[in-house]
Parts: C-alpha cells; structure tokens; sequence
C-alpha cells in the first residue's frame, strides 16, 4: 500500500477523504530519489476547485515529461483539515508522495482570482515555509507566483521569491536547467535568484525598491539588483501547436468542478471588452489547428474516460474553425455516450443548430452576457452585443424550444447612470415579452423564465478601466436596489428573476487587484487573525479584513474610489503585457466618448500586441 | 448480454466512496472499450449496477457489479483490459456471462463475509480473553438488541442473522470472521455484532477500533455471486 501523509484516524474524521489520498487514474508516480528536481505545483483552494484548472494540468504534465523532474500536486487543506493539522502539527505534503513541501526544491503557486491570497499564506504556513521570501534559507523551497494575478503581483510581493509573467510553456524548461547547473556548483539561493532575473518573464520582487510619493502613490520603481531588468515582458506561446498540451489528465476520484475533458481551442480574444483583463493581457488571438484539437480530443478522452468534453476559450464563436470541431465532435462522440459542452458560445443560427443536438433543449438555459443595461453603457465598455441580436437569438431560442434565459450584467461601470441601470430590467422584460410574442399561446411550454445576475464592477490592472473609479460598497448596494426595484414595475415580473453578488467582497477585491507592495501587510494581518478561504461566502469574514486595514494604517479608498490622473505610476506599470499603455489611455478616453473600438479582425487597433509577431495580427496576411 | 464482474478494493482506495466507486468504473469502462449499453435518452447512462455499497474505510475482496454490453471479449481478456486500466488498490477479479433472465445482483444478495481484526494500537490486553469471550456470545440461543433504523428503534434478534462466526487465532494478526445477512431487509454490518458484544462486557471502542474487510457476497444458498455466471471462452 501505498503510504500516506494522514493516519486513518484524521483521514476517517475529514469530510472526503479522497481529496487528500492522490493516487488518481493518470497521477504521476515517479521515485523522487532518482530525479533531480521536485516540484510542488499548488493552487490555493480546495481540491474540487484546483483539480478543475486546466493551466495546472497542463504545466503538471508538461513539466513530468521530463525526467530528471517530479511535479506534484499541493492544495488547500479544507478547514476541518486544517484544523486537525495545526492540531496536530503536520506538515503539508504533496498528493503524489505524500511527502512533505518543504522538502521540495519549488514550490509554484498559481493566483486565479485575488481572494485566495489569504490560502497561499495557509499553504506557506502548513508547509512550514516562512512567509517572507526574505526569511527563506537555503533549505527552503523556490516559491514562484504565476497565473492571472501575477499581471499585478505586488500585494504578494514579500510572499514569493518571484514571479513567472504569463504562460508557463516558454521557460520552465530553462529555469529548471539553470537549477540543477546551480545545484551542481552549489551556488546560494541568492545567486539563483539573480540568475533567473536575468530570463525573460521573471520578476523577483526583492530586488527592486518602491519610492512613494507624499500623497501615497509611486515615486519610483527601481531595480537595486544588477541583474533585474526595469521592464519585463510578459511570456507567451506564439505557435498554439508546438506547445505541449495534456495528453493524460488526472481524473478524480471526487466530483471536482469541471468533471469533464477541457479541450483549450485558443488563447487571447479579439473582442476588445474594456472591462475584461483576460481579453488584454492574453493578446493576441491564437488559435490551435483542427486537426491537432480532433488529435488531443481523441487521446484525452481515451485517457480520463470522462463523458464530457467541454470547449475552453475566451469566446468560443471567434474560433475560425468552430463549425468543423464541433461537427466532428458529434460525428465522433455522440453515439458513444460523450457529451458536448459548449460555453462562451454567441447565441445565433449556428450554435442554437449545435446546442440542440447535444443538449436537452427541455432542460437547459441559453446565457447572454450583455454586461450593461443600455446600448449607450455596451458601447462605453465595449461590448459589441447589441439589444436587436439579444432579442434575435432569443427569439430563435424560444422557437427552437428553449424558455430559460440568462443575462449576466455589472453594475458599477464607468459612466453609469440610473437609467443604465434600469435598462437591465427593461432588457429582461424585453426578453420576456419577446417569448409571449414570438410563441403562440397553444406551443408555449409553459412560462419563460429570465433570470438576470449583475456583479459588481471591480476595474482590473491593463484594462483600460485601470484608471476608474471603483464604487463604495453602500453605492454598489443602492445600485443593486434601483435595478430590484425597477424589476418589480416590470409587466412579466413574475417570469423575471434578479439576483447580484456579494458587496463586501467586492471592495476587497478591488484593493488586492490594483494594491501595491504594502498591501501585503494586511493580506498577512487578515491570515493571522482567520481569514480563509475568502472566496467562499461562507468563511469571509469582512470585520477581519477591516480590523487589518486599520492596524497597517492602510485606506481602502486610496485603492478603490480614489481618482486616478493618467500620469500616475501604477504598481504593475513595470510589466510589458504586449497592449501598450498608450493603447489602454487612448481607450480609456474612447470609452469616455462612448466610443467603440472594432475587433482585431475588423481593424487592428494598434495595441502594441502585434511585437510578439503572430496570432490574430498576421492573419491572412501570411 | 449481462456481465457480472467481481472486483477487490485494497489499500488508499478504501478511502474513495461508493458513489465514487461507481463513477470510477464508468470511467474505466470507456478506458477499457468495454462496448457496454446505455440508457435511452439526451443523456444516457451506462448499464450498470452494484450488489451492495461498501462503507468508506472498508476494504474488500469481494464486491460486485452487473453490466449489460453489446459484444465482448473473453472472460480473460476483458479482465486483462479492464485491470490495464485500473489504479493501485482495484483489481478485476472476474468476468463472467450470467444466463439470460438471470436476476441482478443486488436483488440476490443474502449475505456476505467479513473478517475483522483490530486496527494496529486499538487491541484489548487479554486478547485471548476478548475472543474467547465473543465465541460464548455467538454460543448463544438468542442475541436480542435494538437496531436503529430511519424511521425509528426496532427489535431483533440477532443470533439466526449470523451465519457463522470463527476466531482465526493462527492468521498472523488474529481476526474474526463472520457471515452475516446482508441486503435489503435485514442488513447486518459485522460492527454491530462486535458492537453489541462490546456494550456487554463494557469495553469501550469507537468507528476506529476495528479493521474491517468484506471476502464474499452470496446469493442465497450461499452460492457466491460470481459463480452464476460462467466465463466466456
């Protein structure tokens, strides 16, 4: 038998087991003692949430490719766990060995959303890793930071001894030869640093110093260490099918979230949304062939024997082959019991053709994403969806059988005014309507249902909206109140549904996604005094989070109502993502003009994304 | 066509649920090429049912379940495949062709093996002592208890329930084995005998004390479940 980190004991008192036993069908199984390197690969949640990311399975198989590397996999304890371990004192350890973190020459961390930060201080902490990277010595892990949120690493700045800027395909493979050199000559840890510095990509935090203004904002950022580099440039894949991709992926023993084969078709969007940080810092567009996604669909699924497969992309419909995946992935897969999920998909002709032949018309909802009530807000965020093609495809929707519809909106956008607001209910009732007039009494299946959601607007680094103004929590409350009760005026309320997002949460998000190094001080503050696991509604403990900002002597609304002039040095300015700042301005004044900026495929808008010389830029243009 | 297929469940897997032991094997048959049947429908399911669910912290090396396939291979081959693809801690034990109108397996089941052992650190200081003491319980006419079901406390006598009880003081570390009636109606787990004699002679004990490890299910008769089916040449 294979041996454990837990005792029966522990693992027979803990809700699923499961989560903490690995050993899963497509699990890596190697001898650490004949291997150079160890890899401790950890998304800071629990395992349900971590095992349905796709970046880690990728990296995970990527990196065990390699022989002289063990990857494994490291999550967040969930809280009984977590309790039982501090109890107790045990070690965190690796699903695969069981073995304990600290052995481990890295530990990486990926940063998905910003209110998992307190759980990366939980996994440090369990590990018995210090928490800042200046405390580690020779006998602790390499921590590096990557993933979305390292696009403004700097709230986690004393946490990691650097951080890996975009996609992980392009230098693993050199950071990893540059370690074992430098464990061959036994350089310091030191010394290591300073030469991953010098890669592209790499941003170690503890060689630059920030200088601050008298009023709070950044004087300078400047590198104190030789090998630093004062801009780095974001890493990124420009040939989509020379990257290695997941040939077997690790199949749960647990339902996780994505209980499925998540095939990537392609990475950036063309879109151009001024709200959306994925749409900016993943540009440009890049697409992987047919046949290579026929290939690696045929493969996984033999692989996992998972029966579902699910399209991943920013926005499905852009895919230039869309029309002949799909079609080969029920020519292929339909008989065999496999289902096809396809979301981010633009309701038309095409995809209401698709979804009715793999899915069951009666039981599912068609989802739009308007983001904004009015036409005049969609043009100022620039989102391209138009009231006239919403009530089209709901109109074919209807016709096509289908009678649940969901609209996703934000409130809080720039610019908004009440009667944006309002628009969202307007536009749900127009949904509405749309299926009273559209279907005769006598084929009705019974009555349509619209459930609106609105989240709350939070203005992320690289967007053009980086220079916004973020709401308090009481006005985003009073938002939500004008738009609920707009909805009861309605004519159809009672086939009309609002719900929106928690509040609180959102401020706090706001502060971590644009904070800069002192913010990690109250991430720490919160950790020590309970925070956990904030993402989850049940365990977020506002008060906490409060208490810290008072004890670092920190203003939320420094980071989130504060106006921000178009001079100001950002804490992420140093990070090249391809779309220029000079871009992301003139933006964000054409957003201000209620101006709309046409997609990539219809003009190119000079980004900046055209350097990394490939992708949607050179389309056509061979 | 009905396949009954035995399997064994060891070691970390004793950790993974029956629901996710189902959804295990489902996955398996696809990674298998099984060419089993599915349900009608938008979403079809695969054809498939267990005999009777094993608890969390059990292991076992009898469990059960019946499938219905379009065409197959040997009864050898299809266990080759099928272990091919098996984690540490499941293995495929059988194969095996049930006669047509044969009656699935949960509905046969009557009773089931178990041998128990104390879990390493939790036995008693005169073990002789325990067993010897569990073997005059078993001598008994009667065993009345009160067993708690969902809708309330009922009574019941325990002894015609327990088909067989032995001490086996010559295995390296000492065990009982029990049959036991299993199935809908009246479902003993062999921790409720052990528990019950426990009560009595006051000896404390929790869900940890005992190791517990299913060997066989029977059909009535006790006719293991696997032997009617035969295998396929």
């Amino acid at each position: 038998m294979r041996k454990l980190a837990l005792s029966d004991e522990v693992l027979l008192s803990i809700d699923k087991p499961a989560r903490y036993i690995g050993g899963e069908v497509n699990s890596v199984v190697k001898d650490p003692s004949k291997v150079d390197i160890r890899f401790a690969m950890c998304f800071p949640d629990v395992y349900e949430i971590s095992m349905s990311h796709l970046g880690l399975q990728i990296l995970y198989d990527m990196f065990n490719r390699r022989e002289d590397v063990y990857c494994e996999r490291v999550f967040s304890p969930w809280v009984d766990l977590d309790k039982l371990m501090r109890e107790k004192h045990i070690p965190l350890f690796a699903l695969e060995s069981q073995d304990p973190v600290k052995d481990f020459d890295f530990l990486g961390i990926t940063l998905q959303y910003e209110m998992c930060y307190t759980n990366i201080l939980q996994v440090l902490d369990l590990s018995g890793i210090p928490l800042h990277a200046c405390d580690r010595t020779e006998e602790d892990p390499i921590v590096i930071g990557g993933g979305p949120c390292a696009y403004n690493p700097e709230p986690l700045a004393e946490f990691f001894d650097f951080f890996y800027i975009g996609e992980g395909e392009t230098q693993y493979d050199r950071i990893f030869d540059l370690y074992k050199e430098h464990k061959r000559q036994g350089g310091s840890r030191l010394e290591f640093l300073e030469k991953v510095a010098e890669l592209p990509g790499m941003y170690v935090p503890m060689f630059y110093q920030v200088d601050y203004k008298e009023d709070g904002t950044i004087a300078a950022f400047t590198p104190t260490n030789r090998h630093a580099s004062p801009v780095i440039t974001k890493e990124l894949v420009m040939d989509m099918d020379s990257a290695t991709y997941i040939q077997k992926p690790v199949v749960p023993f647990i339902k996780v979230t994505q209980d499925r084969v998540v095939l990537e078709i392609m990475r950036g969007c063309i879109r151009g949304c001024r709200f959306c940080q994925a749409g900016n810092v993943y540009r440009p567009l890049r697409e992987h062939s047919l046949e290579y996604l026929k290939d690696y669909a045929v493969q996984m699924l033999k692989s996992t024997g998972h029966e579902e497969i699910s399209l991943s992309s920013l926005s499905s419909s852009d895919y230039s082959q869309l029309e002949g995946l799909v079609n080969f992935l029920i020519d292929e897969f339909k008989d065999k019991g496999v289902n096809i999920s396809l979301p981010s998909l633009r309701i038309d002709a095409f995809s209401l053709d698709v979804m009715r032949k793999v899915q069951d018309v009666k039981k599912s909802s068609l989802t739009f994403a308007p983001e904004a009530g009015s036409q005049r807000l969609r043009d100022v965020i620039n989102k391209g969806l138009t009231e006239e093609s919403i009530l089209k495809g709901a109109a074919d929707a209807f016709h096509g059988g289908w009678n649940r519809v969901k609209l996703y909106f934000m409130l809080g956008l720039p610019t908004e005014t009440v009667e944006d607001m309002e628009g969202i209910a307007l536009l749900s009732e127009k949904v509405a309507e749309t299926y009273y007039d559209e279907i005769p009494k006598s084929e009705r299946q019974g009555k349509v249902q619209v459930v609106a959601s609105s989240s709350f607007f939070v203005p992320k680094p690289f967007t053009p909206f980086q220079w916004a103004r973020m709401c308090t929590k009481e006005e985003f409350l009073e938002k939500a109140y004008i738009v609920k009760n707009k909805f009861k005026e309605m004519r159809n309320y009672k086939s009309l549904k609002y719900n929106w997002h928690e509040a609180d949460l959102t401020v706090l998000e706001g502060v971590l996604a644009r904070g800069d190094r002192r913010v990690s001080a109250v991430v720490e503050t919160a950790y020590k005094n309970g925070a956990l696991y904030d993402s989850w509604s049940e365990f977020f403990k506002n008060e906490i989070w409060m208490e810290a900002f008072d004890a670092c002597g920190l203003s939320i609304d420094f980071y989130t109502t504060r106006e921000r002039s178009l001079e100001e040095i950002f804490p992420w300015d140093f990070i090249d993502s391809g779309v220029s700042k000079a871009f992301l301005k003139r933006e964000w004044e054409n957003a201000n003009r209620e101006q709309v900026t046409p997609n990539c495929r219809q003009r190119c808008s000079a980004c900046g994304a055209m350097k990394f010389k490939g992708g949607v830029c050179f389309e056509n243009k061979n | 066509m009905k396949i009954r297929i035995k399997f064994a469940k060891h070691g970390t897997m004793k950790f993974i649920g029956h629901l996710d032991v189902m959804r295990y094997f489902q996955k398996a048959m696809r990674r298998a090429d099984v060419n089993i049947r599915y349900s009608e429908g938008f979403s079809p399911h695969q054809i498939m049912s267990f005999a009777a669910p094993l608890g969390v912290g059990l292991t076992s090396n009898g469990e059960y379940m019946d499938i219905e396939v379009h065409s197959t291979g040997s009864s050898a081959e299809m266990v080759r495949r099928l272990n091919e693809v098996m984690v540490e801690g499941f293995e495929v034990l059988s194969y095996r062709r049930l006669p047509d109108g044969a009656g699935n397996a949960m509905s046969l089941v009557d009773c089931a093996d178990y041998t128990v052992r104390f879990r390493n650190g939790y036995e008693p200081e005169d073990l002789e002592g325990f067993f010897a003491g569990l073997e005059a319980f078993y001598g008994r006419e009667s065993i009345p208890i009160v067993k708690k079901t969902k809708k309330g406390e009922r009574q019941l006598d325990l002894k015609p329930l327990i088909y067989q009880l032995q001490v086996l003081r010559e295995d390296e570390r000492p065990a009982v084995a029990m049959r036991v009636s299993t199935g809908s109606t009246d479902n003993i787990k062999p921790e409720l005998v052990l528990e019950t004699y426990c009560r009595e002679i006051g000896m404390e004990i929790t869900p940890l004390t005992f190791e517990v490890q299913r060997e066989e299910i029977y059909a009535p008769d006790f006719v293991p479940l696997e032997a009617l089916g035969e295998d396929i040449e």
